[in-house]
């Protein structure tokens, strides 16, 4: 192996120690090395968003970071935004509604996305909404549905005074 | 709720009596929980034990002889199991890919090999491949894949490419010419003498690349023990890429399967059978482990086929109230280097002709030419676009030329209601006569006029205009020859359990194929859809299937698994009926119990008459009835079913910088019976949003001299984001086909296919002032401007 | 697309990657990763050694001391977008960061990164040329103090040696009643600018321009400011034919032509945007005046 190093990193609160290469994209360790698939592979330059996650609550491309540059640190993928019971974070729920995902390669990217938004702002405008995902590329829905999904929870919030 | 369907039509159909709870209501989709949750199963999230990564060298010359390849350095590298070219795998090997769709109007039917041969013709054909532990090594290693070029001339451009004397796309032609089609019928010399009007037009079409969000894949497995070869492909056909590695392989397609797991969209492309699922089979076979290839972005921009050029150039004939008497083109369209798909998206560019208007006489002839670039097959929408744009720009030329309202031009030639089943007069390759089977193109028209608000759109425009700003509105309408012939099986089986099974080889990208064929059967058996267990994409199937292109599977699958699901459901009903002693009528079903309405406590479930049917060794099945509570059907068509809509685009053009805002935009659709109106929606907006792209964002360029792809990443090649996209408004009516028992239509294409027209109609009526005509897309701001400049000098001259 | 293979360094200190920087050769700093990480997976760059300044913590700072604005190399552009004190004081650096990227890269990138990078179209290096930032630049062999005018040599060339390293940028707000604006056109949101133009501008009590900065990007191959004509406008008051005359001076940068765009569309939407960004300025600076 070239240039390795061994690292841990919590994704959805569990610890994976490897040892990778540190030209191992952030992507391709969540994905073929801890075994969690959700995150997809859209572009690998950055621009398509579908590899979307959380790094230490942020919203962060996952294609175009090392994985060496996550060790310590907390990731969270689409697989931890439900609940142990099987309990569909809201937003998911919303998504289905919707009618927000078509293929699903996208979804995940865009979940992550909006939830990051989501938590710092509870009530979006649609026009807001729109700019946050201007930064993942869905080729099946029209966003039109995303963006439906996103409004619903953003009302919820709302109507349930921010809660 | 029940609904009675009675179908009047030339061929009689049964009344069917159809239990519609799923059936028709927005019921939610099957594949989102696991899609949501990240559960979903693309092809690059399968990994199998020993699995090996393959990378290909690919050509970096639009055209060039290979004089050598040093493959030395790259086998060397630490992790490559080896690197391979076309003479590795013996003489099996050594022939050109099956083309799909043969077709006796192909003069050169030039596929590639599966690596080069000693020739090249576009930049990114494969030449070798390189086999390793992992795809960053593999890709380390292809890196120090020597290739010795000898270039050879290029020739990108397709109207060049059809010249006397032009380069040569493949060395050992004549010429450039793969087909000649033609599309005619009626009498069009004197459709052209009499009309006391003739309009001609020149337009230049452009329809990109695919970019579906996920690349193509593929792994393949070769089990020695069972000699049988499992394939994972990221593809809208798995029975027809079976077909072709049984065919070029010369193996029993009983020793191939091939699976279509979760697929990231497809829209066209991956309906063709690629080089890389040949190659990474034999490569299976020959290493004796498990081969994956996942296509990334860049190799999507180079390998995966696109759809690119044509020039049209137009004449119409027409009576001074604007009615068509004949219409005439020819069309120069970009093929690329190879068919691997036959002549599908050349003739989906022809045979819209008349599109939704009774015209008497078409004459078209389309040139497909070969050049230096990947090759072109369709994509979402195929030629139909095209034709459309050319058509609908056409009704505008004639509105604007003869100063008559466009909605009246369209409303004066449209096929009207009464003449339903109507024949064109056009008859396709096989001889069969083009019909549309239903519709009612004029209420669709008035539905999105009135949904629109069209008068009060008009007013708004004016208003802007006095404000000095550039408002305008399109129109386009189309119909859509859906549901293409012949057949997608299907096969309903009730599990010991009582669980009812459905499996289709036919597959989905996104469509949500799986939750209408459950809606559909789950009415039949008072079940919800989400009880229904379906399987889809595999040809373990017993059913064969052939390929989800051109809104096709909802007419074609759809009826295949209403009949299969009414066969079961009559047999469940008939042994009830015997079990119980009583007459069929007196039987009823709810919730996947069978009972009697008299007595509701005699009942008996699905599972236990599954049982009675499959019996057991002496045991017998019951007596008149065949073993198994299953049913496999064929719903088999000759001909299309005809879809149909209208569009309404409001826009805002800049005229300092040529950005257009599109504010609005309506549908008004006519997919026949829908059976998830929330679905159709969803394709719908999706299909304006990719007309969007390609009508204003879209452009896949190449240097037309060397035939180097130049916007090779997703921050050059214009995708159409969230921020630049309208509020989608879609309104519905429902003129079921008589042609399949559920009276459905393809719903994909509501807004790709005339999409384009109707926004390119909305800027040119917005740029009315400056009398700006567009005859083109993409249409980039830039572009704009230079037509707005165009235009005013035009008026000084 | 998967990078070349690269030794990865993690510097926990701006000493320590100065010492990389300035032994291993061929080496590339890693910042926010969102314009070096696609360059390495397309595998346009292919260093040996890869410096991670996302492990030294002492880069990502805003300090404001004696009214300077005093950036650490490494401050997200998210932080720069939200950080109170510089939204009150330097309202623009808000206004123009909307334009840059997206929601997700905003979180990465960094402002030094951008300043580095040093894209053509890039809004962070118009707003230092449109505040006369000066740029700290360090090596082992020392530090230097550059002025933003002097940073730009050529097409994405900043004023940087190969072992040196941009720590931190200072800006002084303007301390006057000023008005700002930052105005861009892209093909989609978020695209790379085919032209922008941040501005500000004070005015005196009879209108008059006091004080002006105009940076265009997109047009030339470094972000500029139109010094000439902001100095030939300073004491005139607004009207078109001052406009003409900072127009004119756009109309003399070489713009060249790529794929999508030619120069002359770049410098007419640069012109349009002027005005756009001008007439905003403008209003606002009325409105602080109140």
């Amino acid at each position: 192996m070239k240039d390795s190093r061994k690292i841990q990193v919590e994704i959805n609160g569990v610890i994976f120690e490897r040892m990778i290469e540190t030209r191992m994209t952030l992507s391709d360790f969540i994905r073929h090395e801890c075994g969690l698939t959700g995150t997809h592979v859209g572009c690998e330059h950055g621009v398509c968003g579908a590899c979307t996650i959380h790094l230490n609550g942020q919203a962060i491309r996952s294609c175009i970071m090392y994985a060496v540059q996550a060790h310590g640190q907390k990731v969270t993928t689409v697989e931890g935004l439900s609940q142990p019971d099987g309990t569909l974070h809201p937003l998911q729920q919303a998504f289905k509604n919707q009618n927000g995902l078509q293929c699903g390669f996208c979804t995940p990217g865009m979940l992550m996305t909006c939830t990051a938004y989501l938590e710092e702002k509870s009530d979006p405008t649609e026009q807001e909404i729109r700019e946050v995902i201007s930064g993942n590329i869905c080729r099946c829905t029209g966003y039109q549905g995303i963006v439906n999904a996103t409004l619903e929870i953003a009302n919820n919030k709302s109507t349930n005074g921010g809660a | 709720m029940q609904r009675l369907r009675s179908l009047i039509i030339s061929q009689p159909m049964e009344v069917h009596e159809m239990h519609t709870k799923n059936v028709g209501t927005p019921v939610q989709r099957l594949e989102d929980d696991r899609l949501l949750r990240g559960k979903g199963r693309y092809v690059d999230d399968i990994d199998l034990p020993d699995q090996l990564a393959i990378m290909f060298v690919r050509s970096s010359e639009a055209h060039a002889f290979i004089r050598s390849v040093d493959c030395d350095q790259a086998r060397a590298l630490a992790g490559v199991i080896g690197v391979y070219q076309l003479k590795d795998f013996g003489p099996l090997a050594a022939k050109p890919m099956i083309l799909a769709n043969p077709s006796p109007l192909i003069r050169q039917p030039i596929t590639q090999y599966m690596l080069a041969l000693d020739e090249v013709c576009y930049v990114g054909q494969a030449i070798a491949v390189v086999v390793a532990e992992n795809r960053y090594i593999a890709e380390d290693a292809a890196q120090l894949v020597v290739v010795d070029y000898e270039p050879l001339p290029v020739v990108m451009d397709a109207r060049k490419a059809a010249m006397a004397n032009a380069h040569l796309v493949h060395q050992n032609s004549t010429d450039n010419l793969a087909a000649t089609l033609p599309w005619k019928f009626g009498d069009i010399d004197q459709a052209f003498t009499k009309a006391p009007h003739i309009f001609k037009e020149s337009y230049y079409q452009h329809r990109g690349v695919v970019h579906s969000m996920e690349c193509r894949g593929v792994i393949a497995q070769h089990d020695a023990q069972l000699d049988q070869l499992t394939v994972w492909t990221s593809t809208q056909s798995p029975f027809l890429v079976r077909r072709f590695l049984a065919q070029f392989l010369e193996r029993e397609e009983v020793a191939i399967r091939v699976i279509a797991p979760d697929v990231g969209g497809g829209f066209g492309p991956k309906a063709a059978h690629y080089p890389e699922e040949l190659v990474a089979t034999l490569l299976a076979i020959k290493l004796k482990r498990p081969i994956k290839w996942i296509e990334d972005r860049l190799e999507h921009f180079l390998t995966t086929t696109q759809q690119r050029d044509q020039w049209w150039d137009v004449e119409v004939a027409c009576e001074s109230d604007g009615h068509v008497l004949g219409m005439r083109a020819v069309c120069t369209h970009d093929n690329g280097a190879y068919l691997p798909y036959g002549l599908l998206l050349c003739m989906t560019s022809v045979a819209p002709f008349p599109g939704s208007y009774a015209i008497g006489a078409i004459d078209i002839r389309l040139d497909c030419m070969f050049t230096n670039a990947v090759p072109t097959t369709p994509i979402r929408g195929a030629g139909r676009p095209n034709a459309t744009f050319v058509i609908e720009r056409t009704m505008d030329t004639i509105a604007r030329e003869l100063k008559l309202d466009r909605i009246k031009v369209r409303q004066r030639n449209f096929v009207q209601k009464e003449q339903f089943p109507y024949l064109t007069g056009a008859k396709l390759p096989n001889g069969i006569g083009i019909q549309y089977d239903s519709g009612d193109y004029a209420r669709c028209l008035d539905m999105v006029l009135e949904a629109s608000q069209y008068s009060q759109l008009e007013i708004r425009c004016k208003e802007a205009a006095q404000k000095g700003v550039y408002r305008g509105i399109g129109i386009a309408s189309y119909n859509e020859d859906s549901g293409l012939p012949p057949y997608e099986g299907a096969t309903v089986k009730v599990l010991p359990s009582g669980k009812v099974f459905v499996e289709l080889g036919s597959c989905s990208q996104g469509q949500g194929l799986e939750t209408i064929v459950a809606q559909i059967t789950a009415d039949q058996f008072g079940l919800h859809a989400s009880d229904i267990l379906v399987k889809l994409g595999d040809t373990i199937a017993s059913a064969m299937a052939l390929s989800t292109v051109g809104s096709r599977v909802a007419s074609t699958a759809g009826p295949s698994v209403f009949l299969a699901a009414q066969a079961v459901r009559q047999k469940a009903f008939k042994l009830a009926a015997e079990h119980f002693n009583v007459s069929e009528n007196e039987v009823h079903i709810d919730a996947g119990i069978l009972f009697l309405k008299s007595m509701p406590d005699q009942k008996i479930s699905l599972a236990d008459l599954a049982k009675k049917l499959v019996a057991g060794v002496m045991v017998n099945v019951p007596q008149g009835f065949s073993p198994g509570l299953e049913s496999t059907a064929y719903h088999t068509t000759e001909r299309a079913v005809y879809a149909n809509g209208s569009n309404v685009a409001e826009v805002e053009v800049d005229i300092h910088t040529g950005e257009v805002t599109l504010l609005n935009y309506w549908v008004a659709h006519d997919c026949g019976t829908v059976i998830n109106p929330a679905l159709v929606n969803g394709q719908i907006i999706g299909g304006v949003v990719h007309a969007i792209g390609n009508a204003l964002f879209e452009h896949m360029k190449f240097d037309q001299d060397t035939g180097q792809p130049i916007t090779t990443n997703l921050g050059e090649y214009l995708l159409p984001l969230a921020t630049e996209m309208p509020k989608i408004h879609i309104t519905h009516m429902e003129s079921p086909s008589p042609l399949n028992p559920l009276g459905v239509k393809g719903a994909g294409e509501g807004g790709t296919i005339p999409g384009i027209a109707c926004v390119i109609s909305a800027i040119e009526d917005a740029l009315k002032p400056f009398n700006v005509k567009i005859n083109e897309y993409p249409l980039s701001p830039e572009r704009l401007l230079c037509l707005i400049e165009e235009a005013k000098i035009r008026a000084v001259a | 697309m998967k990078p070349a293979a690269f030794k990865y360094h993690d510097p926990s200190s701006v000493e320590e990657a100065l010492q990389i920087l300035a032994e291993k050769e061929n080496s590339k700093i890693l910042a926010g990763g969102q314009s070096l990480g696609p360059m390495l997976n397309f595998r346009y760059v292919m260093p040996d050694h890869l410096i991670d300044l996302n492990t030294v913590s002492t880069l990502d700072f805003i300090h404001f001391d004696d009214s300077i604005f005093s950036i650490g190399a490494m401050t997200r552009q998210r932080t720069l977008e939200r950080n109170l004190e510089l939204k009150k004081l330097c309202p623009i650096f808000s206004e123009a960061l909307q334009w840059v990227g997206h929601y997700a890269t905003r979180n990465r990138g960094t402002i030094g990164g951008s300043l580095s990078h040093l894209d053509p179209s890039s809004e962070l290096p118009a707003l230092c040329a449109a505040y006369d930032a000066k740029l700290v630049v360090r090596s082992v062999r020392g530090d230097r103090i550059i002025d933003f005018r002097d940073w730009g040599i050529s097409f994405m060339t900043p004023n940087l040696e190969q072992d040196e390293l941009l720590t931190e940028i200072k800006i002084s707000p303007w301390h006057e009643s000023h008005g700002y604006a930052f105005v861009e056109f892209s093909r989609r949101h978020g695209d790379f600018a085919i032209a922008g133009v941040g501005c500000l501008i004070a005015l005196d009590s009879n209108q008059n321009i006091k004080r002006l900065a105009i940076s265009i990007i997109g047009v030339a191959s470094t972000p500029v400011r139109l010094f000439e004509a902001e100095k030939a406008v300073i004491g005139n008051r607004l009207h078109e034919d001052l406009i003409a005359h900072l127009d004119h001076e756009i109309s003399l940068l070489e713009a060249s032509n790529d794929a999508q765009t030619t120069g002359i569309y770049r410098k007419k939407i640069a012109s349009t945007l002027l005005r756009r960004a001008i007439n905003k300025a403008t209003q606002r600076a009325h409105q602080s005046l109140k």
